[in-house]
């Protein structure tokens, strides 16, 4: 039997990205918040700047129920299954995954929010891709942009603005959606080789700029500047320079004495009153004992595939295929973040000195992404950020690709190698990524996690409008490449949509409640006192890293339950 | 690069194999392992300093998860996969090997069947073809077989040989990369190979241009910042507020 716990206002099940955003605007409402997560607390003296162990081993001082929960995938209902990951690409503490994410923190294009109808005007509705269930958000950019700003600021992040009041400034991205303001702190500088980047960028035509980077380029909210020093690719910071939720929002929520951390908990069931249809609170599991978390609030803030997960794993009688699914529309309209396939790399004649930065410390361009440019003569809709950063380690240096140019072992090898290890780059390509009828998550029939529940199933693969922007960004980046001096170029293939450290959908977001599993406002179309928070609300994945948006999402769910409190609490 | 290289050629430099270190029973044991890839420069072979086994405090090194045999085999094919040569040392003199066989008891744990099955393959294999066990063929002969497997030809393996040859190269990247407190990329070859800079908990403006700069050698838990000891050291772990 559980063990029950004293009621709470909220329950917030995970505390990483976007339950760490949420707790701050909660707490300094005055409501009480336990924060439920399945890590620990990790402090700098946990981030090494040790390769093996950030990339190749999947943090082994994390708590590893992440790595016990790999989702399966197939590509479609009828293949065969793709070899499981060896690793999980999020991992569990306080902060979560924004401990060693890239911190890329980029705002969504204005079109990103109207993709069904800004297509259907421009180019005709036969344009929008066979089999996609793609709809325009609830609403566009600019009832999103207070709350962008919000996490900028509370958060900390580092970028040159485009767009302020209307008012375009060449020096950021001249294709954002307007803002209040620029951003708190200036971008991360740039290297020798991202400023060569740039320069054949404007030889081009195009609109190169730094990117934003939830990484202070200056010392901010007492912390410290950015060292440079290499190891953020799926590193925490020595520092605290880079703002996971676990040195931002989350020590200032505590601060209000309003939220409480329970660490080492895992969650199992969201509880549910069978004459109301509420939720009454959470289960958990922590040290071999059950407790029961009651709360007037339920928000599920966990990665995508854990929030679809214990939605699905919650049966009750009022909910027989699981939590807020009576509708059939859990795990629908999912996406794996078309940013890994179609990869792009160039070997240039002279090194680059790659070896210090960090993914966030680079050079965009915009030209091609989301509906920037004229998509009359091409065969598809959205488009691709085309990002080139800094960052290499020795085994990945060692590991790299040999243009053809010499074999993969030997002494031939190894004098390519050692002449070519530091001359190569990898850019990074995030490209518009839809939903589809037949792409969707579900519990796996087979696989279970160590505690004997299912693991989530990817049923996932691109389509046309996937593979011919793919081919054309292909196209864009290897010519910017070139242009910047490059002697090879090496296009990969597309891949499928395996697990990803950006995963959507699952739980989108909008006003039909046919065809969507939360509001305009994030809560459940079916309990209201159940909110979801996370980019399983979203319903197109954009050109560009999904957490800054996320985040703000959260801080707007937050924000509207404060302001509604005593109607969704039903009291 | 070619003067950091060159430094590197000239450090202490074990040319004795990985598992060569255990005393006199480990050498007699493991005596057929060639000692000599036929590619070594003998530049860099005069420069090598063979350790001693006569120093006050004795190495002790166990196989933590390979056989004996095992381990001859692996050595051999690390030795093949970067060699020692003119470009300086391979990873036999990182001591790859060694890496491999103390992370197959922990986190490379789920490929320990994949080496017990595939290095006995690669022994059946190079019998059947060359005539010997695959140590104790010469570097060439020991290259065909590589050659073949990497080809997915050579037979007798699990799942097949390229997936093997695969899993072998990436163990043994990792074991001469890595960073030396993991036992691999002793002397810090491997870094000196491909030019990495070291590292540096601060890097400055500068030290982002094109040149990159000196180079520094030390371990990420040569700061005590990082290890047990750390909290003693440092005086807590700054930037952490529970």
């Amino acid at each position: 039997m559980a063990i029950d716990l004293k009621k709470t206002d909220v329950v917030i099940v995970g505390l990483g990205a976007v339950g760490g955003a949420a707790a701050l605007p909660l707490a300094r409402a005055g409501l009480n918040v336990v924060g439920i997560e399945a890590g620990s607390w990790l402090s700098p003296r946990d981030f090494a700047p040790d390769e093996l162990r950030n990339n190749f081993r999947g943090w082994p001082q994390s708590a590893q129920k992440a790595n016990g929960e790999i989702p399966t995938h197939r590509p479609n209902a009828s293949a065969p299954y793709s070899p499981r990951l060896p690793i999980h690409p999020m991992m569990n503490a306080v902060g979560g995954t924004s401990l060693h994410y890239w911190a890329q923190s980029w705002r969504l294009n204005p079109w990103d929010f109207k993709v069904a109808s800004e297509t259907t005007r421009r180019y005709g509705v036969s344009r929008i891709p066979k089999g996609s269930t793609v709809e325009d958000w609830p609403f566009g950019l600019e009832e999103l942009e207070p709350y962008y700003d919000k996490v900028e600021y509370e958060v900390g992040i580092s970028g040159q603005a485009g767009n302020v009041g209307g008012v375009i400034d060449q020096r950021g991205n001249i294709f954002e959606g307007q803002r209040k303001r620029g951003y708190p702190m200036p971008p991360l500088r740039g290297t020798e080789f991202t400023e060569q980047m740039a320069a054949a960028a404007r030889r081009l035509g195009w609109h190169p700029f730094p990117g934003p980077a939830a990484v202070n380029s200056e010392a901010y909210d007492d912390r410290a500047g950015c060292q440079y020093h290499g190891f953020c690719n799926r590193g925490g910071c020595h520092v605290s320079a880079k703002n996971s939720t676990a040195v931002s929002t989350i020590p200032k929520a505590l601060a209000t004495k309003r939220l409480e951390v329970v660490t080492q908990a895992i969650a199992t069931s969201v509880m549910v009153d069978e004459k109301s249809g509420r939720v009454t609170g959470v289960v958990y599991v922590k040290a071999g004992r059950e407790y029961f978390q009651p709360a007037d609030v339920v928000l599920l803030a966990s990665y995508t595939y854990e929030n679809v997960r214990l939605l699905l794993l919650s049966k009750s009688r009022p909910f027989p295929n699981g939590l807020s699914n009576n509708g059939g529309q859990v795990g629908r309209h999912y996406m794996s973040h078309f940013h890994l396939g179609n990869p792009v790399s160039a070997l240039f004649p002279h090194n680059l000195n790659n070896w210090y930065g960090l993914p966030a410390q680079g050079v965009a361009v915009d030209n091609w992404a989301d509906d920037n440019f004229d998509h009359s003569g091409v065969d598809f809709i959205g488009g691709g950020n085309l990002w080139v950063y800094s960052d290499r380690r020795p085994i990945a240096a060692a590991s790299m690709s040999t243009y053809g140019k010499a074999p993969l072992r030997g002494s031939r090898w190894k004098s390519f190698i050692k002449e070519n290890a530091d001359r190569y780059n990898v850019a990074y390509l995030q490209k518009t990524t839809l939903p589809y009828e037949d792409n969707y998550l579900d519990l796996d029939p087979v696989v279970k996690d160590p505690m004997g529940f299912p693991v989530i199933r990817i049923t996932a693969d691109y389509k046309d409008n996937e593979k011919q922007m793919g081919a054309f960004i292909q196209d864009k980046m290897a010519q910017w490449f070139m242009e910047a001096g490059a002697i090879a170029v090496e296009k990969g293939p597309i891949g499928t949509q395996l697990p990803s450290t950006h995963a959507y959908g699952g739980t989108r977001m909008g006003d039909n409640r046919e065809t969507n599993v939360v509001n305009r406002f994030g809560l459940s179309h079916e309990v209201p006192n159940l909110g979801i928070l996370g980019a399983s609300v979203m319903g197109t994945s954009g050109a560009h890293n999904p957490t800054l948006t996320a985040q703000a999402l959260a801080w707007r769910t937050a924000e509207h339950l404060t302001a509604n409190w005593k109607t969704i609490a039903n009291q | 690069m070619t003067g950091e290289t060159d430094d590197s050629a000239s450090r202490n430099i074990s040319r004795r194999g990985v598992f060569k270190k255990v005393g006199a029973v480990g050498v007699a044991a493991i005596a057929g392992t060639p000692l000599a890839p036929a590619a070594s420069s003998a530049t860099a072979q005069e420069r090598a300093t063979p350790e001693r086994a006569t120093t006050a405090t004795p190495q002790r090194e166990a196989l933590e998860t390979l056989t004996a045999a095992e381990a001859d085999i692996l050595e051999a094919i690390v030795a093949r996969l970067i060699p020692f040569d003119e470009n300086g040392p391979g990873a036999a003199e990182a001591r790859a090997a060694y890496y491999i066989d103390r992370a197959l008891t922990g986190p490379l744990r789920s490929s320990r069947e994949s080496y017990a099955a595939n290095l006995a393959a690669t022994d059946v294999y190079a019998g059947s073809t060359k005539g010997a066990g695959f140590a104790q063929l010469a570097a060439a002969d020991q290259d065909a077989v590589l050659s073949e497997m990497e080809k997915n030809v050579a037979t007798g393996f699990s799942p097949n040989a390229a997936a093997f040859f695969n899993l072998v190269r990436a163990h043994t990247i990792q074991g001469t990369f890595c960073d030396p407190y993991y036992g691999g990329n002793a002397n810090f070859v491997g870094w000196d190979l491909v030019g990495y800079p070291g590292i540096r908990m601060a890097v400055g403006e500068d030290e982002q241009r094109l040149k990159a700069p000196q180079p520094v050698r030390k371990s990420a838990y040569d700061d005590a910042m990082f290890t047990m000891k750390g909290g003693n050291a440092r005086g807590g772990d700054h930037g952490h507020r529970p």
